[in-house]
């Protein structure tokens, strides 16, 4: 796989089309499954994971005609990769930062990725564009039971698919939905939300930072339970309470635009006129000023940007994407001109011209 | 109009309708900010999985010998203690949740509130377990063997494993030809 061409396209989940993607960025399903004659890998070997990993890569990375994948050998990659594939959501940070034998499968769109040696055996994952949470279980199901043929899940008649965490257990799967809820921030519900959400034990985490301080307002919102329910009920849990947070934050907005309009339009103004001119700007204060300006494109106070250059920029800001699109490794205040000069570039372009995909 | 709680003026009108009357307030920025985000009460349960451990470990009311007896027990498999599954939250392999039935059965009860699975089951057959775990456990022998230059047994156990995986027939060349 060819990192530097990858870089000079978009993933899947920042397309920025499919339902509702002015609010819902993306849907995601992951399934934890472990090889039955291997322990989990907190009692792996080197020659254990070593095994694990070959075993995966013979049997699951190819499916002709069914699946195209291709594969990544982690262990093998720079840092600066590494990263790379994190900020694509591609691999996790766990795979990124672990030891030994280990590597992700990954389709050519970017929706399917199959991760080895993780916290479990394998990871697989399915993220689709926009609120699709019903055609992401339809397909990770058939990538599982083409998997399923060619190896032997470590399974219990009561317990389900074995996990090296229990708060796996049972179907192995998380459902998750990532949202963009600046209105919600901004208007102090945010946190409102996240405690209604506990209580019918669904988990709510910031994208790149912790708890409600999420860099670009950016929050997931999954389920907690994995035991004791079928796969469809999951989704549908989770699916369930997306339209309400959709109507919470549109109302936010809307309440915004009527109350508060100059506010709000000021905000949004200055966030965009940062971008446009700044000349070193930091990763973090980037997220927060895109994030206004992504809200302020939505409610179409900037009519010549589009949603999917925001979203571009949203990745292409990031460290590795941004030294992986200059060419150069750059320390940390470098980036930080490059990504100002970056911006500059893409935000002062002629109008109407949707397009971060020319370097 | 002012804001009922300082001298500004209101700029946030809310109704509030979740006691008995609706109420009208009539606020500034900053109080109405503070009105919507006034926490609420009740804590949210820590759902960490060290905290449900504790928790379970706690309720069932052991004595610090009971506990240390439960830590050491280990997984004839994988020889992972229960201590060390303590400490990392990580299981070391399918079979403690065979082994360890009676201590994690509480905490996957606290966890997921259900302790029975009703989801999706693999098409094929399982197969036999008790084969899957022995090569757990051969494999882990066969380790221990080598480093204790115990060569001997180390290749009785080779043959054994090599014995069990041409066995069990559901290996990457069987499936792929059943397939």
């Amino acid at each position: 796989m060819d990192f530097e061409t990858l870089a000079r396209t978009s993933g899947e989940w920042l397309r920025g089309s499919g339902p509702e993607s002015d609010i819902v960025i993306s849907s995601r399903i992951r399934l934890a499954r472990n090889l039955a004659d291997f322990p989990f890998i907190s009692r792996a070997t080197p020659a254990d994971r070593s095994e694990i990993e070959r075993t995966l890569r013979e049997r699951v990375t190819s499916f002709p005609e069914v699946l195209e994948l291709n594969y990544v050998d982690v262990a093998k990659l720079e840092p600066i990769d590494r990263q790379f594939l994190v900020e694509r959501q591609l691999i996790s940070r766990e795979l990124s930062d672990a030891q030994g034998a280990r590597g992700v499968a990954i389709d050519e769109r970017e929706q399917v990725s199959l991760m080895f040696n993780e916290e479990d055996h394998l990871r697989i994952q399915v993220m689709q564009s926009g609120l699709a949470l019903e055609s992401a279980w339809q397909r990770i199901n058939r990538i599982d039971d083409l998997v399923e043929s060619r190896v032997t899940y470590a399974f219990n008649d009561r317990l389900g698919y074995l996990t090296a965490c229990p708060t796996n257990v049972g179907t192995g799967m998380r459902v998750s939905v990532m949202m963009h809820l600046p209105a919600l921030v901004i208007t102090r519900q945010i946190d409102k939300l996240f405690r209604s959400l506990q209580k019918i034990s669904l988990a709510v985490r910031g994208l790149y930072g912790e708890g409600s301080q999420a860099m670009g307002d950016f929050y997931q919102i999954s389920n907690q339970i994995t035991l004791g329910r079928a796969e469809a009920d999951l989704v549908k849990q989770v699916g369930d309470v997306v339209p309400t947070i959709i109507e919470y934050e549109r109302k936010a907005r809307e309440f915004l635009v009527r109350d508060s309009h100059e506010t709000l339009h000021d905000r949004v103004s200055r966030a965009y006129g940062i971008l446009r001119t700044a000349q070193t700007i930091s990763s973090e204060e980037t997220m927060h000023l895109l994030s206004s300006v992504r809200m302020g494109v939505n409610l179409g106070l900037i009519p010549e940007l589009q949603i999917p250059t925001v979203n571009e920029l949203f990745i292409y800001t990031q460290p590795a994407h941004l030294q992986k699109l200059s060419g150069v490794e750059l320390d940390s205040s470098d980036r930080n001109i490059e990504r100002a000069r970056y911006l500059r570039r893409h935000l002062n372009k002629e109008e109407g011209q949707s397009g971060a995909h020319r370097n | 109009m002012k804001c009922q709680k300082c001298e500004k003026s209101a700029t946030f009108h809310i109704t509030e309708l979740t006691g008995g009357k609706p109420l009208e307030l009539h606020l500034c920025e900053e109080h109405a900010r503070d009105y919507l985000t006034e926490a609420e009460p009740e804590q949210s349960s820590s759902t960490g999985l060290a905290g449900a451990l504790a928790n379970q470990l706690a309720a069932v009311g052991q004595t610090a010998e009971e506990l240390a007896r439960l830590d050491q027990q280990a997984c004839p498999i994988c020889g992972i203690t229960f201590f060390e599954f303590r400490n990392q939250g990580r299981l070391g392999c399918p079979h403690d949740y065979v082994c360890f039935r009676k201590e994690l059965d509480p905490l996957i009860l606290n966890i997921h509130g259900e302790i029975e699975h009703t989801g999706k089951t693999p098409k094929r057959s399982v197969g036999s377990t008790d084969r899957q775990t022995e090569l757990i456990r051969k494999r882990r022998e066969l380790k221990e063997a080598i480093s204790g230059e115990d060569y001997e047994r180390a290749s009785k156990l080779r043959d054994e494993i090599r014995q069990i995986e041409t066995l069990k027939g559901d290996g990457p060349k069987g499936a792929s030809e059943a397939k």
